[in-house]
């Protein structure tokens, strides 16, 4: 579905997060089971906002929300962290992620990141864009944002096509892949190929720490968690932009079931964009992380 | 000729490539994707060996308007499309492609702000439009369409009147106008060629060379630039004025609206004129140059001007500069996206008409 | 002759392709007419809905506010619309899914159980046709051919083979009126 719209819809009069705000701090809660019979093997991260989410079912969008905010929720930082939104299917993620956080405008997120970041350098600051976002118009942006090694995390949905405008074609769209402006599949001779952002970025001496990950199967969701639990860690070294990349899926777009679309990922998305680590941090790196300790300002 | 059914955003797509548009430009944004979406499908299907058509999806709305700066600078019938914060991106490039006077068409298929806004309708670009929307003096032809059929119209015109001027012209469309569907009629139009003896194709011995800048540095120079252009955008209001009247002849209250706004007015009318009340319609097909001259003339017989707009009052201060106090002139206007319906209109100027017997 | 329609239910159900066809159909007959979506949000998954006007004269305004008929096709439909149906009007509504019905007394209702005739039909997607059927047989503003004739447009070639099912879901909606109103006298 169509986010763009979807989002620009039906909440006119309420402010959905002040409104979840309001439940999850309510004692309105029963307790229905009792403590000693269960265990609660399974819980919603405190920092996701107990509200509907206008994602299509299956995208992975609404997924990744709730690995960062369960990193966030882990590590201790929800009051340090300050995300930004970009434009894109994810322009309401500050209406599910309950941390501080900044709409910006078209692929400028990693501007306006950086003018938190700067004046606020102990803090945690994240981005969250689209490929369209981050490669397309904000491709400038991104790029001098790492060179400059902005000390931030960009997370990076690449899903191969514009989702939230209904599926026109990015620049990581695959070669010869279907889109609403390329109907008859990408012609690498007019538009070259899809953009590999994680190498490409990592050519840059300011990038930190750069991975490629997935979420379309339990182990590659176990990955990503990770991932983004150490990029966000990594803040408190000062040493870099750390980029997570992780290639979504958009089932609305794709015309596909989200199951089909979670399969197009292993047979065709990994092909141009092979999972893994595209650059680690140093041993001394990482023994210095170690010595910083947990659950402090960054 | 033909007809068809087409979103208006579609008969706009299918004029350009109808009018010999060599070369669009564009990148997706709600509500005009479809522009983009439909050339992409159909341009490759006109593209030969001798004449090649170009359509191609930008990285972004700034990347857009330079390659549309390039290609009309080389001779080319070029455009652009995009909806409100993509044309605000834009304003750069437009100001330099008015200053080396190139002719383009660039179409706003506007929807409402600020900032993101929504992606229903909107007019809040007026100003925008008409008052310049870059840096420097300098105005674009405006046109206003009001149909699908003038969605399709005003390509041909367009391209027209920005080869005829040299001058950037922009089509300021709205979300409901570009999403609408409606009959539209292709093959009124001839398509008329310029000569572009000022284009960059390359120098042959028989010519020195041509050269696109709009860089004057010696400010004498730069006067004078600017005196020429100010020239040609007189010669423009002289020319080109365009407007539409439904029921003024005998009207004492003018509705003032264009686009989807004066749909809505033409029907307020017809109601207002079904409960006994002398309402017509008056409707600025071009904002730039506006019919002020037509509007200071129903002054003097109309009672009371009523304008709409789905913005906070833009076009009003030109109507209120057009009249110079003659009659008075009201404002009605939805914000955010929403769209009056015309009995809303009705009542406003109900309204007005018992304060005015009141006082 | 002026008649304009609201068309509203859920994404999917056909709802702006029926307007469209009936657009079309206008066309063919050389009629004047406008089609205004809702775009945005509400186009999938949510509500849809459009405003057909098809007229004898120029249309006005394609955004209005009070429909001469209404055709709905689910509940949040009925009761966002149902009031704003004029006096004397037509109110069409898809009886298997709308619980909740007008209780007005000025305007004509009717119930057309759509849903399941599509499903005795076989063909839920032939839904929106049985719903045009109904209407046109109350309000003749097209004729069933021009339906027909505007769907060989509308529809791509390899989908001309429904046509028959098309015309016979028409048909059907058409008959259906009889015994709704029946019912209702
Ligand atoms: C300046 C500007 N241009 C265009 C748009 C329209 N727009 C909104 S989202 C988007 C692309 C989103 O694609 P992506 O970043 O890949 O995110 P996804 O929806 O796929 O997650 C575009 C072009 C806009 N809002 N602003
Ligand atoms: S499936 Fe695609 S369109 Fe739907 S929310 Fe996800 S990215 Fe957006
Ligand atoms: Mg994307």
């Amino acid at each position: 579905m169509s986010a763009e719209e979807l989002t620009l819809i039906e909440k006119t009069d309420k402010n959905i997060s002040e409104e979840a705000d309001a439940l999850t701090n309510s004692d309105a809660a029963v307790n229905i089971c009792d403590a000693d019979e269960y265990s609660v093997v399974y819980e919603r991260p405190h920092t996701l906002l107990d509200v509907n989410m206008h994602y299509c079912p299956g995208c992975a969008h609404s997924l990744v929300h709730k690995l960062i905010m369960e990193a966030v929720e882990e590590l201790g930082i929800q009051e340090d962290t300050i995300g930004v939104a970009p434009v894109g299917c994810a322009v309401f993620a500050y209406d599910y992620m309950n941390v501080d956080m900044q709409e910006a405008a078209h692929g400028r997120a990693t501007a306006v990141a950086t003018g938190i970041k700067r004046l606020l350098p102990d803090k945690y600051v994240f981005t969250y864009q689209g490929d369209g976002d981050l490669a397309a118009i904000g491709i400038a942006e991104t790029i001098h944002t790492i060179n400059r090694g902005e000390n931030i995390l960009i997370v990076f949905i690449n899903n191969a096509v514009y989702g939230m405008t209904s599926g026109q074609m990015a620049p990581t769209t695959l070669a010869g892949m279907k889109t609403t402006t390329s109907p008859f599949g990408r012609d690498t001779s007019v538009y070259g190929y899809p953009i590999k952002v994680s190498e490409l970025i990592s050519q840059l001496p300011g990038s930190f720490y750069v991975t490629r990950q997935a979420v379309n199967k339990n182990t590659a969701v176990r990955k990503t968690k990770k991932a983004i639990l150490n990029a966000l860690n990594y803040q408190k070294l000062n040493k870099g932009t750390c980029f997570v990349e992780i290639i979504g899926n958009c089932p609305s777009n794709w015309k596909m079931t989200p199951l089909e679309s979670n399969d197009f990922i292993d047979e065709h998305m990994v092909k141009t964009f092979p999972l893994g680590d595209v650059k680690l941090p140093g041993a001394e790196d990482l023994k210095q992380l170690n010595q910083t300790g947990d659950k402090q300002p960054c | 000729m033909e007809t068809k059914l087409m979103k208006g955003n579609e008969a706009l797509a299918e004029a350009a490539i109808q009018a010999g548009c060599d070369a669009y430009f564009g990148y997706p944004i709600t509500p005009q994707s479809e522009v983009l979406e439909y050339l992409a499908r159909e341009i490759p299907k006109y593209s030969t060996k001798e004449h090649i058509r170009v359509v191609l999806q930008a990285e972004s709305e700034i990347a857009s308007i330079n390659m549309v700066y390039g290609a009309a600078g080389a001779g080319f019938r070029v455009m652009t499309s995009s909806s409100s914060p993509g044309i605000s991106l834009m304003q750069e490039g437009i100001s330099y492609i008015a200053g080396a006077e190139l002719p383009c068409l660039i179409v706003n298929v506007n929807r409402a702000g600020p900032g993101l806004g929504t992606i229903q309708p909107g007019q809040g670009d007026y100003f925008q439009a008409t008052k310049g929307g870059g840096h420097g003096d300098y105005k674009l032809i405006v046109l206003a369409p009001s149909s699908v059929q003038e969605m399709a119209d005003f390509v041909f015109l367009g391209f027209d009147l920005a080869d005829k001027y040299r001058n950037p012209v922009m089509i300021l469309s709205d979300g409901a106008i570009g999403q609408m569907m409606e009959k539209v009629t292709f093959g009124k139009y001839n398509v008329h060629k310029t000569e572009k003896p000022w284009a960059t194709t390359g120098k042959p011995e028989s010519r020195g060379r041509n050269y696109i800048t709009s860089l004057h540095i010696q400010p004498e120079k730069l006067e004078v630039h600017n005196l020429k252009l100010i020239e040609k955008y007189k010669e423009i209001e002289k020319n080109e004025v365009r407007y539409e009247e439904i029921m003024t002849e005998d009207a004492e209250y003018i509705f003032v609206a264009y686009g989807l706004s004066a749909r809505i007015c033409h029907k307020a009318a017809i109601i207002a004129r079904e409960k006994g009340i002398k309402a017509g319609m008056f409707r600025p097909v071009t904002l730039f140059p506006f019919p002020s001259k037509r509007l200071n003339e129903l002054a003097e017989t109309a009672k009371l001007f009523l304008t709409a707009e789905l913005n906070s009052g833009q076009m009003v201060e030109d109507v209120r500069l057009a009249v110079n106090g003659k009659v008075n002139v009201e404002f009605y206007g939805r914000l955010g996206g929403m769209v009056p319906n015309p009995e809303e209109i009705v009542n406003k100027l109900e309204n007005l008409i018992s304060k005015e017997n009141v006082s | 002759m002026l008649e304009e329609i609201i068309i509203a239910g859920f994404g999917g159900q056909g709802v702006l392709s029926m307007g469209m066809t009936l657009s079309y159909a206008g066309m063919l007959e050389d009629k004047e007419i406008s089609w205004m979506p809702s775009y945005g949000p509400e186009m999938r998954g949510g509500t849809a809905n459009c405003i057909t006007i098809i007229s004898d004269s120029k249309i006005s305004s394609p955004i209005i506010s009070e429909f001469d008929t209404a055709i709905i096709l689910n509940q949040p439909s009925m009761d966002k619309f149902e009031s704003r149906i004029k006096e004397g009007g037509l109110l069409i509504y898809e009886s298997t899914n709308i619980r909740e019905i007008s209780k007005r007394k000025d305007i004509e209702i009717i119930g057309i159980p759509a849903a399941q005739e599509a499903l005795n039909m076989k063909n839920g997607r032939i839904l929106n046709m049985i719903m045009l059927g109904a209407f046109l047989e109350k309000r003749p503003v097209v004729k069933i051919e021009s339906i027909i004739e505007a769907l060989k447009k509308v529809l791509p070639e390899r989908y001309h083979n429904t046509l028959p099912l098309n015309r016979e879901a028409l048909e059907r909606g058409a008959s259906l009126t009889e015994i709704a109103s029946g019912v209702l006298s």
